[in-house]
């Protein structure tokens, strides 16, 4: 099916002019300087200007600034605060954009429920602080999420570390109402299980803005665990690390969190962090257990027991609170380390099946060797996302390039062992090239057809997240004479 | 045993769109009285069957449709994990097809979530043959919309499933059940108040005068939460939750008209004259009236909540509960978007659909 075609007969002037006939003075920004803020998100590479950056203050404005949109055939970018790591708010270059951070409102915690009713603009942590008086909390927590807010979290179905044991943002959003492109509020979900009809929360989180724009969200809270406990173990090769992993999991332990770090990511973390890792580790495992404390002291002996049986160098235990958040600091640190170790990197976002982690990271290091760029590997080895940091020089002429090539085959090859392009970050403009790679035509167009259930002239968040045929076409082409298509015929179950 | 039929299967929807066959999709037949009535020539799933993969140290389990529960359950128990959302089967024939197209979940529901929870993916067969996969098999996964998950609840109307992914999870080491004394508004207070702490109850149940809980975990938390929670031990504790699960206990398998009430967990009980049974911390409230359903859908709708008929009563009515205008033309367009000629089990769920 052919997009309905969009009509680029937009005056900007008159565009102008009815957008202020909707909105507050000063919730349209127009300027040069103003709109420059707003060219990119957390992917910074890519930039665009839009239009005109709108910032609506209630649901009613923001319904009549969609109408307007509908009716003229305006594109519409709606972003949070454009921590996103894979471009899913870059403006529209004939569009506007919408921030949506005077939805700031924490409207309701319910303790009795256990239910916290939020506007999409609130910060994720926000409504953890929010609920912790009543011993609750919000369990998804993105890296980002002093600064990110829910409704982006919404849009990119975002994680975090503890998402093996607590799920997805998908598993913790009971409610929310959503505009369409054209203006339609809808209600979907409840505090009550299991909505009649078709799970549409489900399929609004992580559909990347393409489908409609959440007005507010109702959050699942959790009561906040007796317990917590933190375990490094260090080890002389990342394989012995990654075998740990399946033990502890085998084993019938569901740990909080699981994160593993390779040498350079060690080093470069514990340069700025100081978290007190061993330097000359070729890896770190980082177990969290929560939970009942005469339990946990059993499990955190078990768990130590499996590491020291793989040849684990090292063993730390963490009990009070400031020395978790010491053991933590350096994984958090991570991506802010490479800064101070190359002046870019490019973060990539598979999802492996655990046990593949070896011959993927052999990989990863062969071709970091051809491309002449390092990376450092930290990986959510719980649930099977991997990060890998290409660093680069952006001011090196072909050296961007050179890194989105090695990246897309790193991508390409999470696929080929069974996992996918993108674990947690999204698909935005970055990885548009790899959905080609994970999904058949037909497959992509029937994600075409959802969006045209929602959203038929593609006015929303146009040219994200869905590949068009032809993009498809035409990478297939250029593969197949590189030679460089993995095997199609293979099982990608 | 094991079979494939993917392909058979796919051409005969193939054929049943060019000649408009409306299909009846049939698994183990296990839920045939969910739902409104069926519609259409049986196109018969439960031989399309089998494990297709299973790796206990990634927490996933792929298996083809047709696959019975019983086989699924009995290979995850001998690796000590299990199906989180403990899943009902009406009868021993319960596939995991027919589990995900009803959206069914058991006891554990809400302390582990439910069946589209657990999914990390599937196979299926649009309504025009063809075969589409989303999701994966893995934990975690955004690429494209979570279609898969789209699958859950929606009783075979926007596809014919193949097969499907699911997280697993270590079964837990010790079970108890305990049980106390009290009426149903003190017992959905007890529930909440309970829900509300870092305790290791796994399901809740009132009915007739008595409060149930499940503990599970490891012995250590399982005997702290005895000491501080107190009541008495239930005897045949496993059998009492399967009955809850399956439908077998005796007051929940009558043959009459049955309602089931979901509702945020903490709701009061409703003043809908009748008798309840209440599961899953208050959420789920089975119940029995001479109330006209328009009455008791008021009632529910009041509280934010929602009422399926689930067995009996008038099955070409709303068997489930009515959706906004707005909700239910989007659900039109997304049942054309996967099925335009509208041949999978057309009307199971609304008439509209």
């Amino acid at each position: 099916m052919e997009p309905k075609v969009h009509q680029p007969s937009i005056d900007p002037s008159v565009l102008l002019d009815a957008l202020r006939s909707v909105l507050s003075p000063g919730s349209v920004l127009h300027e040069a300087e103003q709109l420059a803020p707003w060219e990119c998100d957390g992917l910074s590479a890519y930039r665009q200007r839009p239009l005109f950056v709108c910032l609506p203050e209630t649901v009613e404005q923001l319904q009549a600034l969609l109408r307007l949109c509908h009716e003229r055939q305006v594109p519409v970018v709606a972003r949070g605060a454009g921590t996103g790591l894979s471009g899913g708010a870059l403006p529209d270059a004939e569009g506007v954009l919408i921030g949506l951070a005077k939805f700031n409102r924490i409207l309701e915690i319910d303790p009795a429920n256990r239910l916290a009713r939020v506007e999409p603009g609130v910060r994720n942590v926000a409504v953890s602080e929010a609920s912790a008086v009543h011993g609750l909390y919000y369990a998804p927590d993105p890296s980002s999420q002093i600064a990110c807010t829910i409704g982006g979290n919404i849009a990119e179905n975002a994680g975090g570390v503890h998402c093996l044991k607590y799920g997805l943002t998908v598993h913790n959003v009971v409610a929310m109402k959503v505009l369409t492109m054209d203006g339609t509020l809808l209600e979907l979900g409840g505090g009550a299980p299991d909505a009649p009809g078709y799970d549409l929360l489900a399929l609004m989180t992580g559909s990347e803005g393409l489908l409609g724009i959440v007005v507010e969200a109702t959050l699942r809270l959790l009561p906040l665990p007796a317990s917590t406990r933190v375990l490094l173990a260090a080890f002389d090769s990342v394989s012995a690390a990654a075998t740990t992993v399946g033990d502890i999991i085998g084993a019938g332990i569901l740990p909080a969190g699981l994160e593993l770090m390779d040498r350079l990511a060690i080093r470069a973390a514990e340069d700025y962090a100081g978290a007190g890792y061993p330097r000359d580790a070729a890896a770190i495992l980082l177990c969290e257990l929560d939970g009942d404390s005469e339990e946990l002291d059993a499990r955190m002996r078990q768990v130590e027991a499996l590491a020291t049986a793989r040849g684990a160098t090292r063993i730390d235990i963490a009990v009070d609170p400031a020395e978790r958040r010491r053991l933590w600091a350096g994984r958090k640190a991570a991506f802010p380390a490479m800064g101070r170790i190359a002046p870019d990197y490019y973060c990539m976002d598979g999802t492996i099946p655990r046990r593949r982690l070896p011959e993927v990271l052999e990989h990863i290091s062969e071709w970091s060797r051809e491309y002449g760029l390092a990376v450092a590997n930290v990986f959510h080895a719980g649930d099977g996302n991997l990060h890998p940091l290409i660093l680069y020089d952006a001011n090196r002429p072909g050296e961007l390039e050179r890194a989105e090539e090695f990246g897309g085959r790193i991508l390409e090859l999470c696929v080929q062992v069974g996992g996918t392009i993108t674990g947690e970050h999204g698909v935005g403009v970055e990885k548009l090239d790899q959905m080609c790679v994970q999904f058949t035509d037909a497959e992509l167009e029937q994600f075409r057809l959802i969006k045209d259930a929602f959203d038929p002239h593609r006015l929303l968040n146009r040219g994200k997240a869905v590949p068009t045929l032809h993009r498809c076409a035409e990478l297939g082409r250029m593969h197949v004479h590189a030679g460089k298509l993995p095997h199609p015929e293979l099982e990608r179950f | 045993m094991d079979r494939d039929l993917g392909e058979h299967l796919c051409q005969t929807v193939r054929q049943a769109c060019e000649t408009r066959t409306p299909l009846c999709i049939r698994g183990g037949g296990s839920k045939s009285f969910y739902g409104r009535t069926a519609r259409g020539e049986p196109l018969g799933v439960a031989d399309h069957r089998g494990i297709v993969a299973y790796e206990p140290t990634e927490l996933t389990i792929t298996v083809r449709c047709g696959t019975p529960l019983d086989e699924v359950e009995a290979m995850l128990t001998a690796r000590n994990q299990m199906l989180a959302f403990e899943p009902p089967r009406h009868a021993s024939a319960a596939t995991i097809g027919g589990t995900i197209a009803c959206g069914l979940s058991g006891p554990r529901r809400m302390y582990a979530g439910s069946v589209r929870d657990s999914l990390l993916g599937l196979r299926c067969i649009s309504g025009e043959g063809r075969i589409l996969r989303f999701g994966g098999a893995v934990m975690k996964n955004v690429a494209g919309f979570d279609a898969f998950r789209l699958m859950a609840g929606a009783m075979g109307t926007l596809g014919v499933l193949l097969d499907a992914t699911f997280k697993v999870l270590p079964r837990p080491e010790h079970q108890e059940t305990r049980v106390f004394e009290c009426d149903s508004t003190q017992a959905i207070a007890t529930m909440n108040a309970w829900a509300s702490r870092p305790l290791p109850v796994s399901a809740t149940a009132w009915h007739d005068g008595r409060l149930y809980a499940r503990l599970e975990g490891s012995a250590d938390a399982v005997n702290a939460a005895r000491r501080e929670l107190g009541g008495d031990a239930l005897d045949e504790a496993q059998g009492f939750w399967r009955g809850l699960r399956d439908h077998r206990q005796s007051w929940l398998s009558q043959p009459d008209m049955l309602w089931r009430i979901a509702l945020p967990p903490a709701t009061p009980p409703l003043p809908i004259v009748g008798e309840w049974l209440i599961e899953w911390g208050g959420a789920q409230r089975w119940l029995r009236t001479a109330m006209a359903p328009k009455f008791v859908r008021e009632m529910c709708a009041r509280q934010r909540g929602h009422a399926t008929v689930f067995r009996g009563g008038d099955r070409e009515g709303s068997v489930f509960h009515p959706l906004p205008v707005p909700v239910m033309q989007l659900h039109r367009r997304l049942k054309e978007a996967f099925d335009p000629r509208g041949i999978l089990n057309p009307q199971r769920l609304y008439r509209e659909l």
